[in-house]
């Protein structure tokens, strides 16, 4: 007890030190003068709650952890019923949540159909980040640059030739993955950190050329009226624009703001969708089965002949190409795209979603991106806590679980005999 | 001399300044990498915390009518330190210690995350916007033809010099001469040997830990006199170009970080001058790549042999 | 008649100052067993290292099959023919054992994108044959029942006989075995014993190996090397060699 005493008084006066100025005082301009002023009540209470939370918690820490021992740790795994009736199960219940995604807009706010497809375009996002970190272990912290190449791509076509959204979207992946290959070749042989901070520079550079190529991308303003997406050349506006007919007209029925949305919300569930296949096909296939032995052990692929800079690189054009796939959505659902939108805590929010749900697990994932994108918006009055939340649920999860809330567990292949 | 020749010299002189304050904060990093393989992405906030001490104290002592400057300063360096190693210690503590000993990438995104929650948190209790000092050290000297260009070399570049010179060669001391010091030599090179040999490897740690923070602190001071400004996001650029000079120099090796400093320093210098400014970063970044590239054990580092 | 597949001369490792292996001559022709063996720390394994691309040799030459092959990526060499084991098993723990058997015969498989997403004909058909080719291989080891459990679960007999077979499955015509018989107990060192003369024998491969366990050496050998500190003592048959007084005052004296 007596020395939990010691410790309890050591991290109170060490959290007294660490905030006392930081927070207990405040800067203020008065004119061209800086001058300082004791902070508000708030702010000494927040310093004192601190300083009490870590006495006790320092204090009782025998106690707090035997009793936190008997809760059991909640496994999300174990709330997945067994295999085999899961495997029975599973089509059926994909089979259920695909015609619902389908159903689903029609009967639900404008609003919440939006935040939908919001959350689509992270959990794309999310599943292309998985494969480059989940399941093939390498760090990319400047995905957002794939993403932005997608964007602009579209926007600029869109602009300067006209390009309708479909015929973009796969140059726009087909563009992000060149990057990503560009990227990758000469980089991808480097250590972990090393390559995570290679290429969260090159997300940095991509960002400050959008940023000061004015001519080209608009520079700050960035690029504004980018075209939506049509139905075979139905528009779904008010009004089309010349020799077009509008999609309600076509349909003969009354022009409705929230068709747009939903048709949008539709080519969202499209894609990941599309996504989800392919990475699961991948899984399945050679180069999803090196991707995970390169990952457990890069030396024995060596040795067994495994080419591990071709491997790595054909992670990082696929992830490469499923954010260039979702920057073109994102600017088409915007009509409006600025480097505001492709910063690094882009890519560390799209990190943080892949970590949280598990790296490698697809469900995971999509569990995560989910959250991530709505809990905000319960919790509307925390906004300005946000960021501080969130980077602390970074720290503390890898604290914690860092294996994700989901972790993945892969089917194996198996030898029938 | 040209007019040419001059304006290089006041770029040199310029360069050579920022070089040494991201010196500063590059021995943090090296350190730090050296001794747990770690890279310290919070690092960065631990200079622009300093930062924000250093202000803290100055406007209150200024505030409170003292007026002998060389007194303020000193006092603002000595609580600065103090506060950032504090920080410093506190980040190891609690986000890196328990973790180590996992996969690499673990400790990575942990730290991405206390680099996130740090720059919040001083923005809650701050506030997102710039905040300004006004100058306290003007003056310096001029030299070189009025007519063709004036070269001029502050008071405040000359301290920012002899401050980094101090510290730089103080730290070599300390690194060779104290029993400390050695030790840092030592876990670094086989952190099992040491531990077995009876030395607090985690006490080491720590050590490495705040002497990092201690010279990001101090940094933090010059750079936050020097450009008058700070706000919370100034440890993300500032902590990306001290990693690129310590791995310019050679990661886990001091003189290396310095070296590395200088360079960066003045290559951006020369480059803002010679290039459209906004593009000084690009300038970095691509030197960082480069070098990982081409010589990624940096300029006085050795190549690492993997081991089989 | 004997061909030459691995002839090595002058090879030499230098780490800074530290000369780790020392101008080492060996030579293994087809379907030959050779030993090297030496006191621990003698650079054993970092003669394999330079022999199979990990290190890139200070010094000399590595010739296989006719080719120079010193200075070669690791896993280019592999794709020759020269396949290597390590001290401490390296097998994929999270996969399955048949999936550590498929992951080997990578480069035998249609790794196209296109063709594995719309699973052509092509595709299918390299993936039956790489799984028949794993089945072969698994029961030639005695691992055909284990097939299905994850790697990471298998004991260390079986461990080691899998990471044989995963060698086997890439089709290799030198097989480097870094100590395989360490950690085994008797038993399974006659195993692995009759399997070694059995990939010699019956699949006409050669096997070079270092090893410690004597018996295991001196009694499949047909032919030894002794190296100590990095540089050659000695070498010739099981019988030259075990007679040899150098080779007893450094090294088998404590037998």
């Amino acid at each position: 007890m007596r020395q939990n005493l010691y410790a309890a008084v050591f991290a109170a006066g060490i959290t007294f030190v660490l905030t006392c100025l930081m927070i207990g005082v405040k800067l203020t301009s008065e004119g061209t003068q800086l001058q300082v002023v004791g902070a508000s009540e708030a702010q000494w209470a927040w310093i004192f709650a601190g300083i009490a939370l870590v006495f006790f918690s320092q204090l009782f820490r025998d106690q707090i952890s035997t009793a936190t021992a008997g809760i059991p740790r909640p496994n999300l795994g174990a709330l997945m019923p067994d295999r085999e009736k899961a495997a029975r199960l599973k089509p059926w219940l994909i089979a259920a949540v695909v015609v619902g995604l389908f159903i689903w807009p029609f009967m639900a706010s404008r609003g919440a159909v939006d935040l939908a497809t919001l959350t689509l375009i992270y959990v794309m996002l999310g599943l292309g980040l998985n494969i480059v970190v989940g399941l093939a272990g390498l760090l990319d912290l400047g995905y957002v640059a794939f993403y932005a190449v997608g964007a602009y791509t579209y926007a600029l076509l869109s602009a300067y030739f006209g390009l309708s959204f479909w015929v973009c979207l796969p140059i726009a992946a087909l563009l992000a993955a060149t990057f990503g290959f560009l990227l990758g070749f000469p980089v991808l042989r480097l250590r972990g950190d090393y390559l995570a901070i290679v290429t969260l520079g090159f997300g940095e550079i991509i960002r400050i050329l959008l940023n000061n190529m004015t001519g080209l991308t608009g520079g700050p303003n960035g690029i504004s009226g980018i075209d939506k997406p049509t139905l075979f050349g139905l528009e779904f506006n008010r009004r089309a624009s010349e020799g077009y007919v509008p999609f309600h007209e076509f349909m003969g029925i009354d022009y409705n703001s929230g068709h747009k949305v939903i048709f949008l919300y539709l080519i969202a569930v499209v894609l990941v969708l599309a996504v989800l296949y392919v990475i699961n096909r991948l899984m399945r296939m050679p180069v999803g089965r090196a991707w995970e032995a390169l990952r457990e052990d890069e030396i024995a692929c060596r040795s067994l002949g495994l080419n591990r800079t071709v491997i790595k690189l054909s992670a990082f054009t696929l992830g490469a190409s499923t954010a260039g796939f979702a920057g073109c959505f994102f600017a088409a659902r915007q009509g409006f795209i600025s480097p505001e939108s492709f910063i690094f805590i882009e890519s560390a929010i799209i990190l943080a979603i892949v970590v949280l749900g598990g790296m490698g697990s697809q469900f995971g994932v999509i569990l995560a991106a989910i959250v991530m994108t709505i809990l905000p918006e319960f919790a509307r009055e925390f906004q300005e806590y946000r960021m501080l939340l969130f980077g602390l649920l970074m720290v503390l999860m890898m604290r914690w679980r860092p294996q994700g809330l989901l972790p993945a567990k892969r089917p194996h292949m198996e030898l029938k005999r | 001399m040209t007019e040419a020749s001059l304006y290089l010299l006041q770029q040199l002189i310029n360069g050579l300044t920022i070089g040494s304050t991201y010196a500063l904060i590059a021995i943090g990093y090296t350190m730090v990498y050296g001794i747990i393989g770690m890279i310290n992405f919070a690092h960065g906030e631990i200079y622009m915390i300093g930062s924000y001490i250093s202000f803290i104290v100055i406007a209150g002592l200024l505030g409170m009518g003292m007026v002998a400057l060389p007194v303020i300063l000193l006092i603002a360096l000595i609580v600065a330190v103090l506060i950032a190693s504090t920080y410093g210690w506190t980040i190891e503590r609690v986000a890196y210690r328990p973790l180590r000993g996992s996969n690499r990438l673990i400790p990575l995104i942990s730290a991405i995350g206390m680099s996130i929650f740090l720059q919040n948190y001083v923005v809650l209790a701050q506030g997102a916007r710039d905040i300004a000092l006004p100058p306290q050290i003007s003056g310096g000297w001029n030299f070189g033809d009025p007519q063709l260009f004036e070269v001029s070399l502050s008071y405040m570049q000359l301290i920012i010099w002899a401050a980094t010179f101090v510290c730089m060669t103080a730290l070599t001391l300390f690194i060779s001469r104290s029993r400390i010091g050695r030790a840092c030599r030592a876990c670094a090179e086989d952190r099992g040997m040491t531990n077995l040999l009876g030395i607090d490897t985690d006490r080491t740690i720590a050590m490495t830990f705040i002497i990092g923070a201690a010279l990001a602190a101090v940094a933090g001071l010059l750079l936050g006199l020097y450009y008058g400004v700070v706000n919370p996001f100034v440890g993300f650029i500032a902590g990306l170009k001290a990693f690129t000079a310590a791995v310019l120099g050679g990661i886990g090796s001091i003189p290396g970080a310095m070296l590395g400093g200088l360079i960066l320093g003045v290559t951006e210098a020369l480059t803002s001058a010679y290039f459209p400014s906004e593009y000084k970063d690009v300038v970095s970044f691509g030197l960082l790549v480069l070098i990982l590239l081409f010589r990624p054990s940096g300029l006085l580092g050795k190549p690492e042999v993997e081991k089989v | 008649m004997s061909q030459l597949l691995l002839d090595v001369n002058g090879l030499t490792m230098r780490f800074g100052g530290l000369v780790a292996v020392n101008n080492v001559n060996l030579s293994v022709h087809n379907r030959q067993i050779v030993s090297i063996i030496g006191p621990n720390g003698a650079g054993k394994t970092t003669v394999f290292n330079c022999l199979s691309g990990f290190y890139i040799p200070s010094d000399g030459s590595v010739v296989f099959k006719g080719e120079q092959i010193a200075g070669l990526k690791d896993f280019r060499i592999s794709r020759k023919g020269l396949v290597r084991t390590f001290q401490h098993v390296r097998l994929f723990s999270n996969m399955t054992v048949i999936e550590n058997m498929l992951v080997a015969q990578h480069r035998h498989l249609n790794t196209n994108l296109l063709a594995g997403l719309l699973k052509t004909t092509h595709y299918k058909r390299l993936e039956q044959e790489a799984m028949d080719r794993a089945a072969y291989w698994l029961e030639q080891v005695d691992m055909l029942e284990f097939a299905n459990r994850e790697a990471g679960n298998l004991a260390y007999g079986q461990q080691r006989r899998l990471e044989i077979a995963r060698c086997m499955v890439t089709q290799p015509e030198l097989l480097l075995l870094d100590e395989p018989a360490a950690g085994l107990n008797p038993r399974e060192t006659k195993q692995l014993d009759e399997l070694i003369v059995q990939l010699r024998d019956e699949h006409e491969i050669s096997v070079l190996l270092i090893e410690h366990d004597m018996s295991l050496v001196m009694g499949i050998s047909d032919h030894i090397y002794v190296i100590a500190q990095g540089t050659p003592l000695a070498d010739g048959t099981p019988e030259e060699v075990k007679n040899n007084p150098d080779v007893i005052k450094a090294y088998l004296g404590e037998e």
